[in-house]
């Protein structure tokens, strides 16, 4: 495909005939390529927050190899998960560096996606056409957080073993049902050998499946309303004769060669916590993680991995057991209502007001607050304080229709502003 | 707005990287697991001091000897004593549940040790037991309030007294406050020999809690210099393609 050149809209020579045309008559491998990467148009102004989904997808890629791996050294099995980490760490070859690429991975999914929907927010992505887009993409990040779970109790340590206890029976604070709903979930009366077994199965491919399938649908639904952009101007309404947009740049090579930059960067930072801190600090891979389940002795401080902070801050700050569980659950649910609560006539925030930009503000601010303060102990001043910030985050929902429907908005161009 | 984002991370992650708990009696210190002296010295002292009672149940013996650099034979006549083979791991002859019962709690496996505690904690608590008669063992310790450990190393270090001292607390209620420690009788070694001796041990655990740590930073160094290189072309690339789009 050397002839394909820098314009993908011309006709491709050297695809008529041979091997590449017995395959198109059989499978629709030129029609794809064309439709999702070579005639893909994406907006010309796209910055740099917008490689974090593809770095979303790589990262999806490295788990999923070093989890391969992982799984043939790996016993799932409260007397030999804890040994065969080590054995991992030890005794295979190259163990601990699939090992460490795993676990530093599952932070930075998180960070990735973090930032993608941060991203979100900041031009309006999740507005009309983009709506399943943006419900697609919560239910990725609902599958990413149980996989996430699922997965950090494999290994066995101790804070494996109390955080899962911890999060499990959070389902026994549901009336009634609470009780047998948490037995249902462990499949003993306290997290065991049958408990690490499920957990192990549902890790390492149901929600794996499930993972893998929403991404599909995510890209398709991508593919079929457009990239949003930094301007929020949708590109599609504006075409030259030959019916591409006329602020579109073709997916490859233009935003491939963007991503491979990107990627690099990635795998800079990657590299640097893997091989120089790979457990950032206690961050990343926890120190009471080191050693083994020990279900007589609770530890005197129980705390998610920083990527769970956030929504533990926010289950703490609530006095009530089942308020707080019902709290938690509402931060996570709340986002998938964003487009609906969204009432601003223009998309991204360089055309709206003061309003949507303190709200977008108080609501980082918030979430990184919480996110600190879910690694404290809930005692005097923290706990006030992650009552405060629990009381911004849900504000930046709830008052999101008041606020971006009277904030005084710019007027939008025609065609997207790029620079360089 | 990337790159200020970014800043800002920066500028946070060592305020998140100290946010992890203390104990006021803790002596920081950095050990150099590159130190193959040290490390030679360390394991000498755990095979006689620690291994009676503590395993190191996920390290193997022949691996000693590949990174201590020292020969199997060597290895074989100096830190084996029980009969085991080269390629056994490092395991007790006591029975747990017997450790149980004389000890008040099993002695733990130390091939994590240092992972879990740090590094700074083992030194501290190897340097902060003090007599106490209301113990069965005749010692406590200031780090590990109520320690079933007895001082092992007492013949070396000496026996210690702590000296606590009244203080008045937020509420302006008294209570006492540990001040430092006086020595009752003293060791073979002298307090300097000690330190090192104890730091030696600590390098030791530390090298044993992640073997593969100094292979890990050396290829670190290796991959970073190759991605940088890369990340030259991949720019030049990127902006090659991007050159006509305005």
């Amino acid at each position: 495909m050397s002839s394909t050149g820098n314009d993908a809209g011309k006709t491709v020579t050297g695809r008529e005939g041979g091997f590449y045309a017995w395959i198109n008559k059989r499978f629709p491998l030129d029609k794809m390529l064309r439709e999702h990467v070579t005639e893909y148009y994406a907006p010309k102004n796209l910055n740099w927050w917008y490689v974090f989904g593809f770095l979303s997808m790589l990262v999806l890629v490295i788990q999923i190899v070093t989890g391969i791996f992982l799984t043939m050294s790996y016993k799932p099995a409260a007397a030999e998960a804890f040994a065969s980490v080590e054995y991992i760490m030890r005794d295979v070859e190259w163990g601990w560096l699939l090992r460490y690429m795993h676990s530093t991975g599952a932070s930075l999914f998180f960070v990735v996606v973090y930032i993608h929907m941060f991203r979100a927010l900041l031009y309006g992505s999740y507005k009309n056409p983009r709506e399943l887009l943006w419900v697609f993409g919560m239910f990725i990040y609902l599958a990413l957080s149980a996989e996430a779970f699922f997965g950090y109790l494999l290994p066995w340590g101790q804070m494996s073993y109390w955080g899962a206890q911890v999060i499990v029976s959070l389902a026994g604070a549901i009336p009634v049902v609470g009780d047998s709903l948490v037995e249902w979930v462990r499949g003993d009366f306290f997290i065991s050998d049958i408990t690490l077994n499920r957990f192990f199965a549902l890790h390492v491919i149901a929600v794996p499946l499930i993972l893998v399938g929403l991404v599909v649908v995510h890209i398709l639904a991508l593919h079929q309303v457009g990239s949003n952009n930094p301007d929020g101007v949708e590109i599609k309404e504006k075409k030259d004769s030959s019916g591409k947009p006329l602020d579109g740049v073709a997916f490859h090579p233009y935003d491939t060669s963007k991503d491979l930059v990107a990627m690099i960067v990635f795998l800079i930072v990657f590299s640097a916590i893997v091989f120089f801190a790979p457990e950032m600090g206690g961050y990343f891979l926890e120190h009471a993680n080191f050693e083994p389940a020990n279900p007589l002795k609770t530890p005197e401080h129980i705390a998610p991995v920083w990527y769970f902070t956030p929504f533990y801050a926010v289950l703490r700050a609530v006095p009530s057991k089942l308020g707080g569980v019902v709290m938690m659950g509402a931060a996570m649910l709340v986002l998938f209502f964003l487009p609906w609560l969204d009432r601003s006539p223009v998309k991204s925030l360089r055309y709206r007001g003061w309003m949507s930009k303190l709200a977008l503000g108080a609501f980082v601010v918030s979430f990184i607050a919480l996110g600190f303060l879910g690694t404290r102990p809930a005692t005097g001043v923290y706990t006030m304080l992650a009552r405060v910030f629990t009381v911004i985050y849900f504000a930046y929902f709830l008052l999101m229709p008041f606020y971006t429907k009277y904030d005084k908005i710019k007027p939008v161009p025609e065609r997207v502003s790029h620079h360089g | 707005m990337v790159r200020k984002f970014f800043a800002c991370l920066f500028i946070l992650m060592p305020a998140m990287a100290s946010g992890a708990g203390g104990n006021a009696n803790l002596q920081r210190i950095d050990v150099d697991i590159s130190n193959e002296a040290a490390l030679q010295r360390g394991a000498k002292y755990f095979v006689n001091y620690c291994l009676g009672c503590h395993s190191a149940q996920y390290v193997r013996y022949n691996r000693l000897a590949l990174d201590l650099g020292i020969t199997e034979e060597q290895l074989v006549d100096n830190l084996m004593f029980t009969g085991e083979r080269p390629f056994d791991t490092m395991e007790i002859a006591m029975p747990a549940n017997d450790a149980a019962s004389w000890y008040g709690r099993t002695p733990p496996d130390l091939s994590l040790a240092a992972r879990a505690r740090g590094d700074s904690w083992i030194y501290s608590f190897l340097k902060s037991f003090y007599l106490d008669p209301l113990k069965p063992t005749g010692v406590n310790n200031l780090v590990l309030a109520g320690a079933s450990m007895p001082h092992v190393l007492w013949e070396l270090q000496g026996t210690q007294r702590a000296v606590f001292r009244e203080d008045i607390d937020a509420q302006g209620h008294p209570h006492e406050v540990f001040d430092r420690f006086e020595m009752v009788t003293p060791g073979s070694l002298s307090a300097q020999e000690y330190d090192t001796m104890v730091r030696d041990l600590v390098t030791f655990l530390s090298y044993i809690g992640e073997p593969v740590q100094l292979e890990r930073r050396a290829l670190g160094v290796k991959v970073i210099m190759f991605l940088l290189v890369f990340l030259l072309f991949a720019f030049l690339l990127k902006k090659e393609i991007w050159k006509d789009v305005h």
